[in-house]
């Protein structure tokens, strides 16, 4: 057990669905149902064996896990693979969500199924390549390459106008990444290593660090996203199929919360510090300013996507504090919002696969046919608005006690995001749940079906256990963001 | 016997919420009241433990971590002293009264189940918040309660009014708990800690220091109060955070009764008790907190009086009595604020659950006007309305005999004029004021409703009928709370035996002795609020029976203060007007111009037809004529060579 490469077995055991996958004839309805049945397992085993470095995780050490290190391009370029406490539950919860994006696509995608399992799979390796990669090419090949298979779901599966859409995530996204593929290549002249737990170690000057950390912040900023290059979202998930939403919100977008943590404070902590009221004015910006545009959305995808912003916007907050409970909330608000929206693009999912609509006025009163989805739907805006009890809230918590340490302004404002989540998600719930029926259509609506029911299930029970029983997931993190917090501290100490 | 008190209901509500289709819905609505009741009973063996057997002053069981992170460590941990087995017995015995009720009032609902684990939620997440021993899991009860409060007022969810007050409550109290969650974190910041033994016991040495606060420098003890009683005043539907409990009658009776009379609206009272050792450090605090109860006693008591449905008014009346808690919260009076709330819980849960069954035997009408001349159709219920009413304006002879409100609300008014202080003489009047109007509306609604003639359509009156046994008996329990409640418990509450009976749960200063104060009173201060009370029982008398011409021709000579009662001093208005249009026009405007205007019209979507227009203008250069190559390639040619030329040169 000791000496297997098991980030690398868990990282491609996607690729080998993938070559089965090639080999299915996708011309009849069984091999169709063939090629869905071994995505779905193979999701499902990856999910099983990614439990494995949770289980074997040693929670004592900030240091890197399952390291695995092997020549690759040239001398210094290496292929480096490793999780510490901050990246290794962004595995899990990749591997933990893709088997729902598959079953959650297994009626709705209509045409070229093969391709787009491929596709999912593929974005599978990719993304679990990016929070194990411990090289700087390693970790841009996968944090780019990743664009790829998302841009042809969004462009090939998605909804109307799913090729503005696609390219608009494709423009934004990228603009992002070649200021930070710059920043790389600097890196290594200064520094003629590309390994990150080198780097770690290596001082850069303060003018270096202040470009630097604004090309890596430009292209993190956009995944995360922050306001005001956040545009992109709404349009990427109104248009993405439901999977792809639920990968979109889920997934994506942590690898930006997630690089903040893993490059820009401990390699850049001087430029950090400088920038840090900054990113929390931003932050509060994005809560309160995307808080009410989606109280003004018509269409549910829509206003999911404004509240994820304002989310996210929790977790730039903490991470800026430098604070023990900023960064642990940040990164649970990172964990639970991917389950949480996640849960939340399946929702709307069930109903646009009956009507085929997302407008918000084209419901009303479905809580008559649809009582056990109603109950679900109530549970995820309870968590989405943060209410204790459910995962929601503890993020959201922690972010706030973290930040008024630092600042009481950006407390006081971010918290205002509390009352704000509340209005537009009990508007959202109000309009699409009570009142009376719209139309005849909606008087047709079935309840969930099996499928949809135990898709739902698991996601709210573990969101309601990680609001209970957090500990489970804030241990994990502790030593790592001490440690990161003490490098951080130390390094202002010595430039003074 | 503990885990049995707190975690029955949760089973209960569990039980009747998944599996109530499967089991039916006798057996959810057995099942969630017999868990109940057990729940009270143990929960008055646990007051008897705690409070009268002093051998044990509080107990405390650790269930697990709930989460660490640096210096923050918090439990799930059930704490039990007198003040939360006060807060147990009220919320197990009304809860499971209203339980029992419901059986016959949501007899015809189809979704009774649902109705039921619902209810049972409610006291669960109650429980939560009074058993809490840190900030965290208070802060975990009290939006719990929020919740269940928000499923609780749009239970009947095609009425688009319900939802409405729904979301309305949910809201309000949001803001409230906005200053509440900041009140925490100021916590956490000043003490470290949000463990409520390790912040009490450490309060005193932070009296003198201050608080950064948003660029005020503040005392840190005052600053946490602050926002710690916004909340409250949430909660507790207070002066400016008001308007939700009046809507909130949309939802059934049973949970008016419950919820928005005995149980989740004290839960702001419940807090300042609880931070008493806090409350007790900030002289300007306490200042604040008697204003806000006095203006509210008297606001809320001046809309009551011109009200006509007669939830509306039980439901003012509960605001204003709140505000009497919380005067006695203010001048330090802790324990006479908690024997108010225990008192109050028992006369308006009856007067709730009496106007539930007025309104049942009605069918369904609400408005007082429409009733009259009920007293010989359903004349149960009229006692029992007389004894809720007479315990509610607090009658009694000073020094023999009163009912519940008699002793807590004096006590209230006495502790108010002992404060000496200019805020509480100010509070002192209006509590006078507004003790003369709650007798006023009091019996308003018992003459309107029950004396004169009848004004129900012949329909009305021929379906009129006496409610079933399974309410009534309810009923009788509550009324014997009232009765007695006051006289039983009036000498461990606030009497001789205090000290023994709250021990520690309560903290007072060495200098407060206003408990001790009350009684050397004025004898006039002690007979002001009986004379309030026959005043206004003389007036409403005069009003409603003996010339009824009067209040009609009152409200036409001064209609513009008419109005202004009628429609609650314009609240909702002003509050629609500043807060409620502005934020839906910004969210648009944020929408449409600034996302789509501005980022999207000059950012990507600028720079995409930028693109567009400079590729357009270099496909133009590619002509496809040979002689435009040829030219452009020794033009291209000359500039390399000259560029070369000047290179070399230099």
């Amino acid at each position: 057990m000791e000496n297997w490469p098991i980030l690398s077995i868990i990282t491609f055991t996607p690729l080998i669905g993938v070559l089965f996958i090639l080999l299915i004839n996708a011309e009849d309805e069984i091999g169709r149902r063939n090629i869905k049945l071994v995505a779905a397992y193979t999701t499902l085993v990856t999910f099983i064996v990614s439990l494995l470095i949770w289980i074997n995780f040693d929670l004592t050490t900030s240091s890197f896990q399952f390291i695995e290190q092997y020549r690759w391009l040239s001398g210094s370029i290496t292929y480096h693979m490793g999780v510490d406490g901050i990246s290794v539950l962004f595995v899990i919860l990749t591997t933990l969500l893709m088997p729902f994006c598959i079953l959650a696509s297994w009626h709705s995608i209509k045409f070229r199924i093969k391709e787009y399992m491929i596709a999912f799979l593929v974005l599978e390796t990719l993304m679990i390549g990016v929070f194990c990669s411990l090289d700087l090419v390693l970790f841009y090949l996968f944090f780019e390459a990743g664009l790829i298979p998302m841009f042809l779901i969004i462009g090939i599966w998605g909804g109307a106008k799913r090729v503005y859409a696609s390219f608009k995530f494709f423009l934004y996204t990228l603009t992002g990444s070649v200021l930070m593929l710059l920043a790389i290549i600097y890196m290594y002249w200064q520094s003629g290593t590309t390994n990150i737990v080198e780097l770690f170690n290596f001082d850069f000057s303060t003018a270096s660090q202040t470009w630097l950390w604004l090309a890596f912040f430009a292209s993190f900023a956009v995944k995360i996203p922050m306001f005001p290059v956040h545009t992109w979202l709404p349009d990427a998930h109104v248009e993405a199929p439901t999977a792809g939403s639920v990968i979109l919100a889920g997934v994506l977008l942590k690898m930006g919360g997630y690089g903040l943590l893993r490059f820009s404070i401990p390699i850049f902590p001087i430029a950090s510090d400088m920038f840090s009221d900054f990113v929390l004015i931003l932050s509060v910006i994005a809560i309160i300013y995307t808080s009410l545009i989606a109280l003004a959305q018509e269409d549910m995808k829509k206003l999911i996507a404004y509240s994820s912003i304002a989310h996210m916007g929790f977790v730039t907050m903490g991470i800026f504090t430098f604070t023990q409970q900023g960064i642990q909330g940040g990164i649970f608000q990172m964990l639970s919002h991917g389950l949480i929206s996640a849960a939340l693009f399946l929702c709307v999912g069930v109903v646009y696969d009956r009507m085929h609509t997302r407008s918000i006025n084209a419901y009303g009163g479905i809580v008559k046919n649809m009582p056990k989805y109603a109950v679900f739907f109530l549970i995820l805006t309870m968590a989405n608005i943060g209410l204790p009890g459910t995962s929601g809230f503890v993020g959201e918590f922690l972010t706030l006690l973290g930040v008024f340490k630092v600042n009481t302004y950006i407390a006081f404002f971010a918290t205002t995001g509390v009352v704000l989540s509340a209005v537009y998600a009990l508007f959202l719930y109000k309009r699409v749940f009570f009142g009376t029926l719209q139309g005849a259509e909606t008087k047709t609506m079935n309840d969930l079906s099996y499928r949809e029911f135990y898709l739902l299930l698991p996601l709210v029970i573990l969101i309601i256990f990680f609001g209970i029983y957090p500990a489970v997931l804030i241990d994990v993190s502790a030593v790592s963001v001490e440690n990161l917090i003490n490098n951080y501290n130390n390094a202002l100490l010595i430039k003074g | 016997m503990y885990y049995a008190i707190i975690f029955l209901p949760l089973l209960g509500a569990f039980i009747s919420g998944f599996f109530g289709k499967n089991l039916g819905a006798r057996n959810s609505e057995v099942i969630t009241s017999g868990f109940l009741i057990i729940s009270a009973i143990l929960s008055w063996i646990a007051l008897y433990n705690i409070g009268f057997n002093n051998d044990v002053d509080y107990i405390k069981i650790i269930l697990f971590t709930w989460l660490q992170s640096g210096n923050l460590d918090i439990s799930w941990v059930l704490r039990i002293d007198t003040l939360t087995a006060v807060m147990l017995v009220v919320v197990n015995t009304i809860s499971s009264v209203v339980h029992v009720y419901s059986i016959g009032y949501m007899s015809h609902d189809p979704s009774r189940q649902r109705f039921f684990s619902y209810l049972s939620l409610f006291t669960f997440a109650m429980l939560m918040l009074v058993t809490s021993d840190n900030f965290m899991q208070l802060f975990f009860g009290w939006e719990g309660v929020g919740l269940a409060s928000y499923l609780l007022i749009g239970f009947w969810h095609h009425k688009e009014s319900a939802n409405n007050a729904a979301m309305k409550a949910f809201i309000v109290n949001r803001i409230g708990d906005f200053g509440f969650a900041l009140g925490i974190f100021a916590i956490f910041y000043i003490f470290g800690s949000l463990d409520f033994d390790y912040v009490f016991n450490n309060a005193s040495s932070f009296v003198d220091t201050n608080i950064n606060f948003l660029s005020f420098e503040i005392n840190s003890i005052s600053l946490i109060c602050f926002l710690l009683f916004i909340g409250a005043m949430g909660k507790s539907a207070q002066f400016l955070l008001h308007t939700w409990l009046p809507d909130a009658m949309e939802g059934p009776t049973p949970v008016s009764a419950l919820i928005h009379a005995a149980t989740m609206v004290t839960a702001g009272v419940f807090l300042v008790a609880r931070c008493s050792p806090l409350f007790e450090l900030s002289q300007s605090m306490s200042s604040m907190i008697i204003f806000v109860g006095a203006t509210t006693a008297f606001f809320a008591a001046s809309v009551a009086l011109v009200q006509n449905d007669i939830k509306k008014v039980i439901a003012y009346s509960t605001c204003s009595q709140l505000g009497y808690m919380f005067v006695a919260m203010g001048v330090g009076a802790y324990q006479i604020g908690m024997f108010h709330l225990f008192t109050h819980a028992f006369f308006k849960a009856l007067l709730f659950l009496g106007a539930g069954s007025v309104i049942h035997a009605m069918s369904n009408e609400q408005d007082m006007t429409k009733m009259g001349g009920l007293r010989s159709v359903i004349p149960k219920t009229y006692t029992l309305m007389i004894i809720g009413t007479l315990s509610l304006t607090g009658f009694g002879i000073p020094g023999i005999f009163g009912m519940a409100g008699f002793y807590s609300k004096d006590a209230i008014i006495e502790s108010a004029f002992m404060a000496h202080s200019s805020v509480a003489s100010y509070a002192f009047w209006l509590l006078i004021a507004a003790a003369l109007m709650t007798s006023f509306y009091s019996w308003r609604l018992i003459f309107l409703t029950f004396h004169g003639k009848s004004n129900a359509s012949e329909d009305v009156i021929k379906h009129a009928h006496e409610s079933p046994y399974v309410m009534l008996l309810p009923l009788v329990l509550l009324a014997l709370g009232s009765i007695f409640a006051g006289i039983y418990f009036y000498d461990s509450f606030i009497d001789h035996s205090w000290k023994e009976f709250w021990g520690n749960s309560i903290f007072v200063l060495k200098s407060n002795h206003i408990l001790e104060e009350i009684h050397h009173a004025p004898y006039l201060v002690k007979w002001a609020p009986t004379i309030a009370m026959i005043v206004g029982f003389i007036i409403s008398y005069k009003f409603y029976i003996k010339n009824k011409d009067i209040p009609f021709n009152l409200s036409k000579e001064h209609d513009l203060l008419y109005n202004f009662l009628y429609n609650k001093w314009y609240f909702d208005e002003l509050y629609n007007f500043i807060f409620v249009k502005p934020t839906m026009k910004i969210a648009k405007i944020f929408w449409i111009n600034g996302d789509e205007n501005i980022i999207n019209k000059y950012g990507p979507d600028g720079i995409v037809r930028r693109i567009n227009q400079i590729t357009k203008r270099i496909v133009k250069i590619q002509t496809g004529f040979i002689y435009h190559y040829a030219f452009s390639m020794i033009i291209g040619v000359s500039i390399m060579i000259t560029f070369y030329m000047f290179l070399s040169g230099n």
